[in-house]
């Protein structure tokens, strides 16, 4: 066959035109439809997915709010060279600030500063008062510091108004610090929080300790049921896959409370056990409301996560493998090691990357199975979401935990690579 | 048979086995097998060959009746001390190990030394021409070349004997044959024992010394490859390896060596008595499509067929015929370029009694 070549050596069509500009026109259409066709999902997860994710992100380190409420009070405060107290100007503007400022506005703020030296709440809704009712007069003070002072001493506490500074930028890390048990203190260096308050880092450790358990326990329990399922003729195997796939079936409630019925003190393994004989009725296990409850609830739950990764990379595995390492001389138990496990890997890294990254996000089984000391990080997100309101340490609680799992797929992808994923 | 003091290398001594205790997959087996011999166990799927040397390799265990091997029945020897080689069928190289690692995994199990390992793969590598491929993985090498690293593998650690289950059985046809040569010349260098099953009888009849033709759990016959293919014993083997048209008749006489059957409608064939019952019971004639001679002079064999078809295939043409009620009787004919047959013309068709085989009718 004879090919046209033209003179900047591309290859032409029978046509004359350049084989490369002929095959895109050519492709066009079908790249458009295949656009068309992801649109609606893109879209999709650009709406439910990224933007929420988004605004997460940004939520954790904002502080924007509370600098529209008192922008004329921060800008003369920056102005102020941090000794004793500041200068008329700044009780001038936060005065007229709190006088004509929006209710709800104020109320955000006060939130938001009380995160940064508890006390600011009360003291400013005390003399917020008696400003609005001084403005209405139209008796203007002299000095509006004094006149504060007199209203309330707070306003001369300088540790009140050191704190402000924290509060001046519009990015804040404050939310992140808090959420590892640390604070600024009035000179803006990090410190550890109170004693009393510190409860993040230790919810953090049990979260990491519960997920890694949880993925350790999964993994053998689900090593052998994968293998069983893997190597049973079909007819069986259907049926056992059945049973691994039950608990996907029911409410994740019911088997949540069922498990409170089965392991609490005056519950069935208990009631079984002093049947028996085994324990005395005064030795009754703590098995729910800790975090042993939250590990055998939650390890139930995500069992089959564990193992229908497994099972699709052992289903691939030849059974002539293991008969030819028998066959060159290893040992049962040395050619499972050298030869069956190592091909698991994929399995067992997707099914651990899944289980533990389900688990590090837990919430209503150890919310309902785990008491005090089985209580996950995700307690505290829907603690701070729902309760307190404190929507910035949500956002950075959630953003870590984000960040743990986009270090673990990193990690994963280093060691085994995501294109070794298998999920079935 | 052998005398009980000179056993062969391998025996397999009234081995029966079955998977469910209804149905024999291998019925009574006794097979001898001498040391250095390409025996090859050839049959249809389900005939109980790959079981058989399931049994030998030690990955199932014989219902009844034991296996010698050197005189030592091996029954309860695992299969990772029998030292027994195998090439599995799709190869079973393992796939998170290089080429090198495969192979030197058996010698690793056996705690050799890392210089003597090193030399061992390098020499079983150098043996199957794949010297430079030794860091590579299973995945990244052609079908071919993966059967030439399992075939390395399951001779490096010199075992007393090699299987080889369908090996071929996944490669295209040329390579299949290529294949089929290096194996034999690999065997007849170094001398090694080999069990090889396969369901393609050319391929058992380019690589063995002996054959045995396996069918419904029973050999049916074990011989070299000229005799099965020339003094088939019963009408499987007849039928299994090559080619061959077969009519049904009824025992008229017996002549000792030979015999008359007629065939209904058509006459009397006389031809060579192998198995056959007596007078007056049915048997299966057997004659191979090269030995049937066109319009030759003769007086007895000598019938009439109707050409059906002609097949036009270079070296040689092929015509189906309609003879002694056989509408698929077969005669290859040397192209001479004299051949001025027609469809559907007659023609005399006739044969040696010595080449037509009388045998069981099954």
């Amino acid at each position: 066959m004879e090919v046209t070549i033209s003179a900047t050596n591309e290859i032409l069509t029978t046509d004359g035109i350049p084989l490369k500009v002929s095959l895109k026109k050519a492709e066009r259409k079908n790249k458009i439809r295949a656009f068309l066709l992801v649109f609606p999902l893109l879209l999709f997860i650009i709406v439910t997915f990224v933007v929420p994710i988004g605004d997460m992100l940004l939520r954790s380190v904002d502080d924007s709010q509370i600098n529209t409420v008192f922008p004329k009070t921060f800008e003369e405060y920056k102005k102020w060279d941090r000794q004793d107290l500041p200068p008329e100007e700044v009780y001038k503007s936060i005065f007229f600030e709190l006088a004509e400022g929006e209710g709800i506005q104020i109320g955000k703020a006060l939130t938001r500063m009380n995160y940064s030296k508890s006390g600011w709440k009360s003291l400013i809704k005390k003399t917020k008062r008696k400003i609005k009712k001084i403005v209405k007069s139209g008796d203007l003070p002299t000095s509006y510091k004094d006149t504060m002072i007199e209203i309330h001493k707070g306003w001369g506490d300088p540790s009140f108004w050191v704190s402000m500074s924290q509060m001046t930028d519009e990015r804040t890390l404050i939310y992140y610090w808090n959420a590892i048990d640390r604070t600024y203190d009035i000179d803006g260096n990090v410190i550890m929080q109170d004693e009393k308050r510190r409860m993040y880092i230790k919810t953090w450790i049990r979260t990491l300790k519960v997920s890694v358990y949880v993925t350790f326990f999964c993994l053998i329990l689900g090593f052998p049921v994968a293998h069983l399922l893997a190597n049973l003729p079909l007819r069986y195997s259907n049926l056992l896959m059945i049973f691994v796939l039950l608990p996907f079936w029911t409410s994740l409630l019911v088997r949540t409370t069922a498990w409170i019925v089965m392991l609490q003190q005056k519950g069935v393994i208990n009631g079984v056990l002093v049947w028996l004989g085994i324990i005395n009725d005064d030795q009754r296990i703590q098995m729910v409301y800790n975090m042993t409850g939250t590990i055998i609830a939650m390890t139930q739950i995500l069992l089959p996560f564990m193992i229908l990764p497994l099972y699709s990379v052992m289903k691939v595995i030849p059974k002539s493998h293991m008969r030819a390492a028998q066959n060159l001389g290893a040992k049962p138990v040395k050619a499972f090691i050298r030869v069956y496990l190592p091909q698991t890997v994929p399995g067992m890294s997707a099914g651990g990357l899944l289980v533990f990254v389900l688990a590090i996000g837990y919430f209503i089984t150890p919310e309902l199975v785990g008491g005090k000391d089985g209580q996950l990080i995700g307690h505290w997100i829907a603690y701070h979401l729902k309760t307190t309101l404190n929507w910035g340490l949500c956002s950075a609680i959630g953003s870590i935990l984000l960040a743990v799992m986009l270090v673990l797929y990193w990690l994963y992808n280093k060691i085994v690579g995501i294109d070794n994923i298998k999920l079935g | 048979m052998n005398a009980s003091d000179q056993r062969a290398f391998v025996k397999f001594d009234k081995i029966d086995k079955s998977y469910d205790g209804e149905v024999l997959v291998v019925k009574n087996l006794n097979l001898d097998i001498e040391k250095g011999e390409f025996v090859t166990m050839l049959g249809p799927s389900g005939s109980g060959k790959t079981t058989t040397l399931m049994m030998l390799a030690g990955f199932e265990t014989p219902t009844n009746g034991e296996i010698f091997l050197e005189n030592k029945p091996i029954s309860k020897i695992p299969p990772y001390e029998r030292e027994i080689g195998m090439v599995f069928q799709n190869y079973a190289l393992f796939p998170h190990m290089t080429v090198q690692e495969n192979l030197s995994f058996p010698l690793e199990v056996r705690k050799n030394s890392k210089s003597e390992t090193q030399e061992k793969v390098k020499k079983a590598l150098d043996m199957v021409e794949l010297g430079e491929f030794g860091s590579r993985f299973p995945a990244q090498l052609s079908g071919g070349q993966q059967q030439r690293v399992a075939l390395a593998r399951a001779l490096v650690f010199e075992p007393r004997l090699v299987l080889m289950d369908e090996p071929l059985g996944a490669l295209d046809k040329n390579l299949r044959e290529q294949m089929q040569y290096e194996i034999k010349h690999i065997h007849e260098r170094i001398g090694i024992t080999v069990v090889y099953v396969t369901h393609d009888q050319s391929e058992a009849l380019t690589m063995s010394n002996r054959i045995a033709v396996f069918n419904d759990g029973v050999v049916q016959q074990l011989s070299t490859p000229d005799i099965l293919y020339e003094k088939p014993e019963n009408s499987f083997v007849a039928e299994f390896i090559g080619e061959n048209n077969t009519m049904l008749g009824t025992l008229k006489k017996d002549d000792g060596d030979y015999c008359e059957v007629e065939i209904e409608g058509a006459g009397i064939v006389k031809a060579k008595k192998i198995n056959v019952g007596s007078v007056g019971e049915k048997t299966k004639l057997s004659v191979r499509p090269e030995r049937v001679m066109i319009n030759s002079q003769k007086d007895h064999n000598s019938f009439e067929g109707v050409v059906e078809e002609l097949i036009y295939l270079g070296d040689h043409i092929r015509a189906r015929l309609s003879v002694c009620n056989n509408n698929d009787f077969i005669v290859k004919m040397p192209n001479e370029g004299n051949i001025v047959l027609k469809e559907k013309s007659k023609i005399k068709v006739s044969w040696d009694p010595s080449d037509i085989r009388a045998l069981d009718y099954n």
